[in-house]
């Protein structure tokens, strides 16, 4: 044959033969990651995934307790972040274990879907700014100055308002940019009750997952506000703490309930928490914004576990517990590592006992 | 070049003879001067926008090759993505998961488009029926894919209540079936009937005369068409984004919740997506990665292809 | 196309040479059974299609009824009061394909143009498959580059740069309402638009362009026209219905791409955009962001429901586009 033809053939050749290879390669990598876990049948082979779906609030938390536990017991966690809104969806579609939600369901809401829930920690919710030589916890803003800024009612960083509570801080001027959530949130969920509890006056829209925000851009997840915020500059965003920490964005101080600047952190959220009185909520349907206090962070929230209350496999609601009950009793450090506050002895206890009213073909399922 | 210079002057309209009569004067060409310049402007206009074109492309695989080449190392083919806010891991499971995805909707595809083809170049033809299943086929082409991964959601993952790297097989094999039919009809009318003849008029039944003889003769140009069009979905997301999902695992089996038909299966096109939307530099970072090597292997299949067979169909 | 069919079996006398070697027995079934395996698997290619408008109707049932056609005028999206809209989406998806076309259509005229006229043939093909690679990139990685390249560069350098000067006052460039600096707007969503398009085009025109008669062009250019005049007036009367027809096919991917502009177009589902640098959203992307938080089963609907009017819409440019393409080739001579 002739010479091209013979290039052109082993070309072919060596490309057909290095696909191949590399597929070859890809799947021997992943056969022994897996050991001998192929065995295809949920629950009964030497490893569980629990699949779960919702708030992307608690992702990091989840996402860290998930892989930490992973190294303990052969259990994953396949936690997908898409949204309270989701989660919830997901969870009464049973497409996955549990469902996530910074937005607790109330009690009615709970029976009539057959579900049962709880808080598995809490966090705080941050404002956070693209500003240049603006520092982090610098910038003062109040719930009015908030509420304002996402009515649309402020639109200019050089806004006297804005400037009468941050003396000797110099703010570039320049068009706010308004990052809300596109996706139904849990986190704008707090953040909307903190506004209607805080800045009753000014904002009218109410706490829920979705608003009809009068200005600014849409991000997905709190990911994908954190995302907008550090793309635009001049801009404003709401997030949970864990993302404006762990990506660097700058916080501001926020006024809370006693009229008391504080600046997020462990610390403060934790005050918020403590002010919380789980006993007393039905339901585990519990608001936390603007607790009293002189050390509270005005806009912390719990995030929220959604399940079945009538399982359908006893022995993968149980793996499901297991991993829970761990996290309540082993992930705190963790949880407190992110900044999130873990929850305490006393509700642990309580949501213990919601979970003995967990059955699976009329048994209870907790404890095994 | 075909561009032959006009005769100086505008000899042939005004009329060295005398007045022109009014009919024609209401022809009066332009000024040759102004043609000129018209038509130079058009032509800088058109290398700018061939340059501009040509430039952006350069431009963008130039970013993706400059923020994504920092995070290809064997790791990113052979591990698993780092929990948030940590650094290491790699795509590993997106990767494969791509491959099978795709591999199972070739799979799936190019063998009902091949012979599909067939029918339309060798028996349909102009015929009626022919005529109404390309007009199909070409709107076909046209569905956003965004459209057709609405479709496999409410055809199977619904009814099924989970997601499932199967169901995104699916939705890439309805997109490449289109186009896997018009190109291999499309390859074999370019097969001269001489060929055909040949065949026929020794004896040998038609359908050896089509599969010995006419596809050996197409065979360079139906490899392109088949590859090309497996690499086109390969770097499809909106359909996967309904369909096959995500997950931070391995592809594990085949029903369970991690099976190929049980469970969502990480691909590296929707892990990109969700990845670059993230404020994690890491998680960035492998997006742009992943980026890359879906460029390096999209752009290159399409110059290996026809750098190796010369012919082949573009889209 | 030769219609020599020739049976086997109407042979007379004995088989000759290599049909000596070829088994008589397949000639019973072989050829039928293969006629009719490959006519199954073209008519799979039109039930797919019927099958997916079917599944998109049947899902949407719900939605359709409870919302109606209203749905199409009302601007609104929230699934807790159940109120939902397309309008904002249909603006959106109309603005940005306005953008891109008036963008890439005259774009890929004058290169079409430049590969049929005015470049040797070798450099014709060398730039045909340059831009061709633009086309063969993928949706996501224009959007991530629109993301960190662009969106910044619109955001700090074009927007204020128009919307402060002569310009910014002018009806779609003055900001609206919910501008948010330019960055994330439908200008920016449209202009990554026109570069993905721009590629289909000018492929389809120059297609078209190869089509017109090399002797009526050169009679053009025997007579003194420039190249400019011979495309306008001679080589586009040819090729206009095709041309026309690439534009409907570019129109049609505008129309329908999801990935790009979900990064860039900001996410606006509850306004109608007053301005081009007003963020937005689009029929393709408000499904691609909105779908995996669907919660309720009107919501699923609700969105199946933007679906099936965005296939709609693209099918019926599709099968324009097929109307023109078909005519061009006719009025060229080429192949139905």
């Amino acid at each position: 044959m002739r010479k091209s033809d013979r290039l052109r053939r082993t070309v072919a050749a060596v490309a057909l033969a290095a696909v191949l290879g590399f597929a070859a390669l890809a799947l021997a990598a992943c056969g022994s990651d897996e050991g001998s876990s192929n065995s295809g049948v949920p629950g009964s082979g030497t490893s569980d995934t629990i699949v779960g779906a919702g708030a992307s609030f608690p992702y990091p938390l989840y996402s860290k307790w998930g892989s930490e536990y992973a190294n303990l017991n052969d259990v994953k966690l396949n936690y997908q972040s898409i949204g309270s809104g989701g989660g919830i969806s997901a969870i009464q579609a049973k497409t996955v274990d549990f469902g996530a939600s910074d937005a607790p369901m109330e009690p009615s809401e709970l029976e009539a879907a057959g579900l049962v829930q709880w808080p598995q920690c809490v966090g705080g919710v941050v404002l956070v700014v693209n500003l240049e030589g603006v520092e982090a916890n610098r910038l003062k803003l109040t719930a009015d100055l908030v509420a304002k800024i996402y009515n649309g009612d402020i639109k200019d960083w050089s806004d006297p308002a804005i400037a009468d509570v941050n003396t000797g801080v110099s703010i570039p001027a320049g068009k706010i940019n308004v990052v809300h959530r596109s996706d139904s949130s849990g986190t704008t969920w707090i953040f909307t009750n903190y506004l209607a509890a805080a800045a009753s006056d000014v904002w009218t829209l109410g706490g829920d997952k979705e608003i009809p925000w009068p200005t600014g851009v849409g991000g997905k997840g709190n990911e994908g506000v954190a995302a907008s915020v550090q793309q635009l500059k001049g801009s404003i965003g709401y997030v949970e703490y864990a993302y404006a920490k762990e990506t660097g964005l700058v916080t501001t101080q926020l006024q809370n309930a006693d009229g008391k600047w504080v600046e997020p952190s462990l610390e403060t959220f934790s005050e918020a928490a403590a002010q919380a009185d789980w006993a007393g909520a039905e339901g585990f349907y519990l608001v936390l914004v603007n607790q009293p206090g002189a050390k509270t962070w005005p806009i912390t929230g719990a995030s929220f576990i959604l399940v079945q209350k009538e399982q359908e496999d006893a022995k993968r609601a149980q793996t499901m517990l297991q991993f829970f009950d761990w996290a309540f009793t082993d992930g705190g450090a963790t949880a407190q590592g992110l900044d999130y506050v873990p929850i305490p002895e006393k509700v642990y206890q309580l949501v213990e006992s919601k979970w003995q009213t967990i059955t699976a073909a009329g048994a209870p399922v907790w404890p095994q | 070049m075909s561009t032959l210079a006009p005769p100086s002057g505008d000899s042939v309209r005004t009329g060295a003879d005398g007045p022109v009569p009014p009919a024609l004067a209401a022809l009066r060409p332009r000024s040759h001067a102004r043609r000129k310049t018209v038509d130079a402007l058009i032509k800088t206009s058109a290398w700018i926008a061939a340059t501009f074109g040509i430039a952006v492309m350069l431009l963008i695989v130039w970013e993706v090759v400059r923020r994504g080449i920092g995070a290809i190392d064997l790791a990113f083919f052979t591990e698993l993505p780092p929990v948030v806010g940590e650094d290491g891991g790699g795509l590993g499971n997106a990767i494969l998961g791509t491959f099978v995805i795709t591999f199972v909707a070739a799979l799936i595809a190019l063998p009902v488009g091949f012979l599909g083809g067939i029918w339309l170049a060798e028996f349909g033809r102009n015929g009626r029926v022919a005529t109404g299943v390309r007009m199909v086929a070409n709107v076909n082409m046209g569905i956003p894919s965004i459209v057709v991964g609405v479709f496999v959601f409410a055809a199977l993952v619904k009814p099924l209540q989970h997601y499932s790297g199967f169901a995104g097989s699916i939705a890439l094999a309805f997109i490449m079936l289109p186009v896997m039919a018009r190109t291999t009809e499309d390859i074999l009318n370019l097969v001269p009937n001489e060929l055909r003849e040949s065949g026929l008029a020794m004896g040998v039944p038609r359908w050896r005369v089509t599969l010995g003889v006419v596809i050996r003769a197409a065979r360079s140009g139906l490899i392109t068409g088949a590859v090309l069009a497996t690499v086109r979905v390969a770097g499809e997301t909106a359909p996967l984004l309904l369909t096959a999902l995500s997950s931070p695992y391995w592809l594990d089996g085949l029903f369970g919740p991690e099976g190929f038909f049980g469970g969502p299966t990480a691909n590296l096109t929707k892990t990109v997506y969700d990845f670059s939307g993230m404020p994690y530099e890491r998680m960035q970072e492998l997006a742009w990665g992943g980026a890359l090597l879906i460029i390096v292997a999209v752009l290159g299949l399409n110059v290996l292809m026809r750098l190796i067979f010369q012919r082949g169909k573009e889209w | 196309m030769s219609t020599l069919e020739i049976d086997a079996q109407t042979q007379t006398g004995p088989p000759r040479g290599a049909a000596q070697a070829a088994p008589r027995v397949h000639h019973r079934f072989g050829d039928p059974a293969f006629r009719v395996v490959t006519l199954v698997s073209g008519l799979t290619v039109a039930i797919a299609m019927f099958t997916l408008a079917g599944v998109l109707i049947y899902n949407s049932w719900t939605a359709i009824s409870e919302l109606g056609l209203s749905f199409l005028t009302t601007v609104a999206w929230s699934p807790s009061s159940g109120s939902y809209g397309a309008l904002a989406a249909l603006a959106g998806t109309a603005l940005t394909t306005l953008v891109a076309m008036v963008i890439a259509v005259p774009l890929a005229l004058v290169i079409a143009l430049l590969l049929t006229e005015l470049v040797p043939p070798g450099m014709a093909r060398v730039l045909g498959t340059a831009v061709e690679m633009l086309a063969a990139i993928p949706s996501i990685i224009f959007g991530m580059w629109g993301l960190f390249v662009l969106v910044p560069f619109m955001q700090e350098t074009v927007a204020p740069a128009v919307t402060e000067s002569w310009l910014g006052q002018l009806p779609l460039l003055r900001p609206g309402e919910t501008f948010q600096g330019g960055g994330f707007s439908i200008l920016t969503a449209g202009l990554v638009l026109a570069v993905m398009i721009l590629p289909f085009i000018t492929a389809f025109s120059r297609d078209v362009l190869l089509m017109v008669p090399r002797v009526t062009k050169e009679a053009g250019y025997g007579m003194g026209s420039t190249t400019w005049e011979v495309l306008r007036k001679i080589s586009l009367r040819y090729a206009l219905s095709g041309v026309v027809g690439a534009t409907f096919i570019g129109l049609g991917r505008a129309l329908g791409e999801t990935m790009a502009v979900a990064y860039l177009v900001g996410g606006d589902f509850l306004t109608v955009p007053k301005s081009l640098f007003d963020p937005g959203t689009t029929v393709a992307s408000l499904i691609a962001l909105q779908f995996n938080e669907a919660t309720t089963k009107l919501d699923v609907s609700a969105l199946i429901y933007m679906g099936l009017i965005l296939f709609a819409v693209t099918m019926v440019f599709q099968v324009l586009a097929q109307i023109w393409l078909r005519r061009a080739r006719r009025t060229t001579g080429g192949r139905a």
